[in-house]
């Protein structure tokens, strides 16, 4: 059985590293040739698309000139593929969001600082973030939801949906651990029929279905819908997440509880949640990680997140053939944010599986 | 066993602080304990041995109600073990359990361990919880642990503090649940010196072990159970000495070889 | 509730009542009776909205509209439709079009995703490297992208049918899709499809009585290779029967298009590519997960008792790396089939993108969105009970 290479951190690339690693049997070694040879095929003339023969900020006609990309269409678009409809003057303020979003973000990163001051600047934060989006206070007129768009779109329904849909979770993954039928009912028939179905049926509902729910002339717009939608789906994965941490859970932790005279909610908020929560940390990023890629879905639902933003730039007969330097583009973009989480989220359950 | 403690003195016509009246107990159709008749009188001690599926740790269990019985009376203190939560939760205070895993809770500080019972169940101020926990981590011979993490303690040290943890809620009965089976040989006698510095001052417990030492220097009362059933109880020297049943007998020869 | 015994003991008391509002058995009731009445409240608060709604906006309720006639046509269909058949069998041409591309999506995803897993491990570094950076770069690009992306190089880069690139000859790639020719159809296939049931018949039989002759004598049967040659050579010998019938249904440029052979839309195949490659970078971490669960001291103990590498593979490896490996399998092939739901960002006419044109013709969206949920329900429970039927199977019997 092939294992893994082992990497001598010393010698570097060596002839002796070379023939142990790429050239040591016969079809490793052929292996090897036809790799490099695709290699020598399809990078350099790449490498001349992409960097050596393209435009970086040009208008469009140049464009059509040259043989290379054309990575000008970022440029140029770049307000409104990030911002969207959100009012070109105010873009300042979905800005500076995302910038105290990211630096919250990083802050939060280190281990050392997950105590519950956490908590409260995550609160403060997010209401500044509001506001900001929102406006109406300290001179900054509003902007209604329908127009915020793009990255804050996708960076709000990401997050709302985990930080809205944890709490719901955990209640239901509770309820379904309970020994009432009736409620362990409930929120199995919940939870297995949100997994069961394709996040694009809830978005459905929530664009068709929910306006039918509602009284005659209350309306809530398609964004808090489709945030609803996104919501109501994370919950029922983080439910799933929690209910692998509860059961990791060894009963005598229950029963030292109860003996000391701890009731149910005492014994749940005190000594079994911190425990499990702690235990479903690095599955709760992978859902995070899920809901951030699933954010893109809300495309087919007309709502303007990032990917939606990029093909109404497209849709323009200006820069329509430059497709695929604007889908590259928007792949970094999401592989830069998704690989960070889902590196962090490994390196977290190593440091929490050694640490005590 | 080096120290010789002194025996109760209570006069058994007193009133009982543990009564279990002709008590049954089934798992589905399994008949785990049958006809149960105990009084446990206060200050008193009380070892219960036997095989392993005796159903010996089921008894003690019943009694804090972490398992129901479903005929007969348990009654702890005057308060009658029911489905009635009030009740449950008034037994539960006045009784504290040490598990033979320790269970202490991971993610506390062993100053955390101890206070989070009086806080919230006895409603005890924090700084007041705090002292009578620090008391109690002393009195067990491990005050310099206070802030460290259960992980960071060896066995002995975890079940020292786990009777610690019991002994802040005040509680009038001590249940222990094979208390040294699950530590090296090497620490079990830390653990049994402190339940006998406690029987000493006088705590009734209620004792569930393998340790024959300690029952025959410690126990007023010796009881063997086997397939849920009290087989045989008498005071320590006649038990080990003069065993009356064959199962009692069989038993003794297999654990003291 | 546990059961009474049947023997008689006398003086039997039973443990006292507590009060109702202490008792925790009544007191669930009582909480359970007061969550389901406040679900039967906001259901019908709903419920209520929802009529006066449909009322107010004249929309139909009920599922008759699934005999009135669609009046739409679908680009690509397995069965035979056309605009006047019912929504009923537009719909099932949507789940024919699901089902397509699920299955032979699965089926390459499962190939690639081995292969690719396999390769993580392998020992050669660059192999290693690159199959390690696929799985990285695939597994956090969302997949809708990466369908934008596949569609968007059919329809940008591939020319005019009359420019087609031809990679091998009677293969075309352009930007009405990949078009290949085929065998013309002969009597001969059908007989060959028989022959190819009848190896696999025959093989399974071979093999149960290669294993009962093991049993016996300890002699061993070579059953793979045997059936290898057995799917190979009938349907062969079937074929020369016939006459070895080597006719081609070539296409050929016809006008602006391609008359003949075989043609796979651009939206059927930038939705196949999208979701294989995606999917297989989850399943190659299934399958390394897999095979790394396996200790070296189980191969080691194999090849001590002087098991070749085949037989170590398949007596001891395979069995325990399936155990690992077919749980979160069959969960991400659910995902594939689950994802296939975007067909309708790309034009792909699978079930949803039908339900959601029934929909927009006919007002009609609970009930569209009703019958999504429920087809999608079908297949992630009966996999679930797939799932749950064979963990009991090959559970490990522990203490």
């Amino acid at each position: 059985m092939n294992i893994s290479p082992h990497l001598s951190p010393r010698s570097g690339i060596s002839a002796g590293w070379l023939r142990s690693n790429l050239f040591n049997n016969w079809y490793n070694s052929l292996l090897t040739i036809i790799i490099l040879l695709l290699i020598w095929q399809l990078v350099p003339p790449f490498f001349s698309w992409a960097f050596i023969n393209s435009l970086w900020n040009s208008p469009a006609v140049d464009c059509r000139d040259i043989d290379g990309a054309c990575w000008s269409i970022i440029p140029q678009n770049i307000d409104f593929i990030f911002f969207g409809f959100f009012p070109e003057d105010q873009q300042w303020r979905p800005g500076l969001a995302m910038f105290l979003l990211l630096g919250l973000v990083f802050y939060s990163k280190d281990r050392n600082h997950w105590k519950k001051s956490l908590f409260v600047y995550w609160a403060i934060n997010l209401v500044v973030m509001g506001t900001l989006m929102y406006g109406g206070v300290f001179g900054m007129p509003v902007v209604e939801t329908a127009q915020w768009s793009g990255l804050p779109l996708t960076f709000m329904l990401a997050l709302f949906g985990m930080v809205a849909g944890y709490p719901v979770g955990v209640l239901l993954v509770l309820g379904r651990k309970s020994r009432m039928p009736a409620i362990k009912t409930l929120c199995v028939v919940y939870i297995e029929m949100i997994r069961g179905v394709p996040l694009i049926s809830l978005l459905f509902m929530s664009s068709v279905m929910f306006p039918l729910f509602l009284p005659e002339g209350v309306t809530f717009d398609k964004v808090l819908r489709a945030q609803a939608a996104i919501i109501l789906f994370t919950a029922a994965y983080i439910a799933e997440v929690v209910r692998g941490g509860l059961q990791a859970m060894p009963r005598g932790q229950f029963e030292a509880a109860d003996s000391l005279g701890l009731n149910y909610s005492q014994s749940m908020r005190l000594i079994i949640l911190p425990q499990a929560l702690k235990i479903v940390i690095p599955p709760s990023v992978g859902i995070l990680l899920s809901a951030f890629k699933d954010t893109s879905l809300v495309v087919i639902i007309a709502l303007y997140d990032v990917l939606k933003t990029t093909k109404v730039t497209l849709s323009n007969p200006k820069w329509a053939n430059y497709s695929t330097e604007a889908y590259l583009f928007l792949a970094l973009l999401y592989f830069v944010c998704c690989y960070s989480m889902s590196s962090y989220s490994r390196k977290l359950e190593k440091d929490l599986h050694t640490g005590h | 066993m080096n120290k010789t403690v002194n025996k109760t003195t209570s006069d058994p016509v007193d009133k009982p602080i543990i009564e279990i009246i002709k008590m049954h107990k089934w798992y589905g159709d399994f008949h785990v304990l049958s006809d149960i008749n105990l009084k446990v009188q206060p200050k008193e001690r009380i070892v219960i041995c036997g095989p392993s599926g005796s159903g010996k740790s089921t008894l003690i269990r019943c009694i804090n109600r972490l398992e129901e019985h479903q005929r007969g009376q348990i009654i702890v203190n005057g308060t009658e073990l029911t489905n009635d939560i009030k009740n449950i939760e008034k037994v539960r205070m006045e009784v504290g359990m040490v598990f033979q895993h320790f269970n202490l809770f991971p993610h506390l500080s062993i100053l955390e361990n101890l206070t989070v019972g009086p806080i919230w169940v006895r409603k005890t101020p924090k700084k007041e919880a705090e002292e009578i926990a620090m008391m109690y981590l002393e009195k067990v011979h491990i005050a310099e642990q206070a802030k460290k993490f259960p992980g960071q303690l060896s066995g002995g040290q975890q079940q020292r503090v786990a009777i610690a943890r019991s002994l802040c809620m005040h509680p009038q009965v001590m249940l222990f649940d094979e208390p040294t089976s699950a530590l090296d040989p090497e620490m079990i006698k830390e653990v049994l010196d402190v339940m006998i510095d406690l029987a000493e001052e006088g705590m009734t417990m209620i004792v569930v072990t393998h340790e024959m030492g300690f029952a025959k220097s410690v126990a007023d009362r010796v009881m063997f159970m086997d397939e849920g059933q009290i087989v045989e109880e008498n005071n320590p020297h006649d038990f080990f000495d003069n065993p009356q049943h064959d199962r009692t007998k069989l038993f003794l020869s297999q654990i003291l070889g | 509730m546990n059961r009474e015994p049947s023997i008689t003991i006398d003086a039997e008391l039973v443990p006292g009542v507590a009060p109702f509002w202490r008792d925790p058995e009544k007191r669930a009731i009582v909480f359970q009776v007061v969550a389901l009445i406040l679900v039967a409240f906001i259901s019908y608060y709903l419920y209520s909205n929802t009529q006066a709604n449909l009322e107010r906006q004249s929309i139909a309720t009920g599922f008759s509209f699934l005999d009135k006639e669609a009046g739409f046509e679908i680009g690509e269909s397995v069965v035979d439709y056309s605009a006047a058949d019912s929504y009923a069998d537009a719909l099932l041409v949507g789940a024919l079009n699901t089902i397509k591309v699920s299955f032979i999506g699965i089926f390459f995803t499962v190939i690639l995703g081995a292969v690719i897993g396999v390769a993580r491990l392998s020992t050669n570094w660059l192999v290693a490297k690159i199959a390690g950076g696929y799985i990285e770069l695939m597994q956090n690009i969302p997949i809708l992208l990466q369908l934008f992306f596949w569609y968007a190089i059919f329809y940008e880069s591939f020319p005019s049918p009359r420019e087609a690139l031809s990679p091998f000859s009677g293969v075309f790639l352009c930007n009405r899709g990949l078009v290949f020719a085929v065998p013309e159809a002969h009597a001969a296939h059908a007989a060959m499809g028989w022959a190819f049931v009848a190896a696999l018949v025959i093989g399974w039989g071979l093999h149960r009585w290669g294993q009962r002759r093991q049993a016996r004598t300890g002699q061993i049967f070579p059953s793979v290779r045997v059936a290898i040659v057995l799917y190979l050579t009938l349907p062969l010998l079937v074929w020369f029967i016939y006459g070895a019938p080597t006719g081609m249904n070539i296409p050929t440029l016809n006008g602006f298009n391609f008359k003949g052979g075989v043609t796979v839309s651009p939206e059927f195949s930038a939705l196949l590519l999208g979701l294989v490659f995606y999917t297989a970078a989850f399943v190659a971490e299934i399958v390394r997960a897999g095979i790394q669960s396996i200790g070296r001291g189980q191969i080691e103990a194999a090849k001590a008792v002087g098991l070749n590498t085949g037989q170590v593979l398949h007596l001891v490896i395979l069995p325990q790396a399936l155990r690992v490996i077919i749980p979160p399998l069959t969960s991400q092939l659910l995902n594939l089939i689950k994802n296939s739901s975007l067909a309708i960002a790309i034009g792909y006419s699978d079930f949803v993108a039908i339900t959601n044109t029934t929909i927009n013709q006919t007002g009609q969206a609970i009930e569209g969105v009703a019958l999504i949920m429920l087809v999608y329900l079908f297949f992630s429970l009966s996999t679930s009970l797939f799932m749950n039927i064979y963990n009991k199977k090959t559970a490990l019997v522990e203490r």
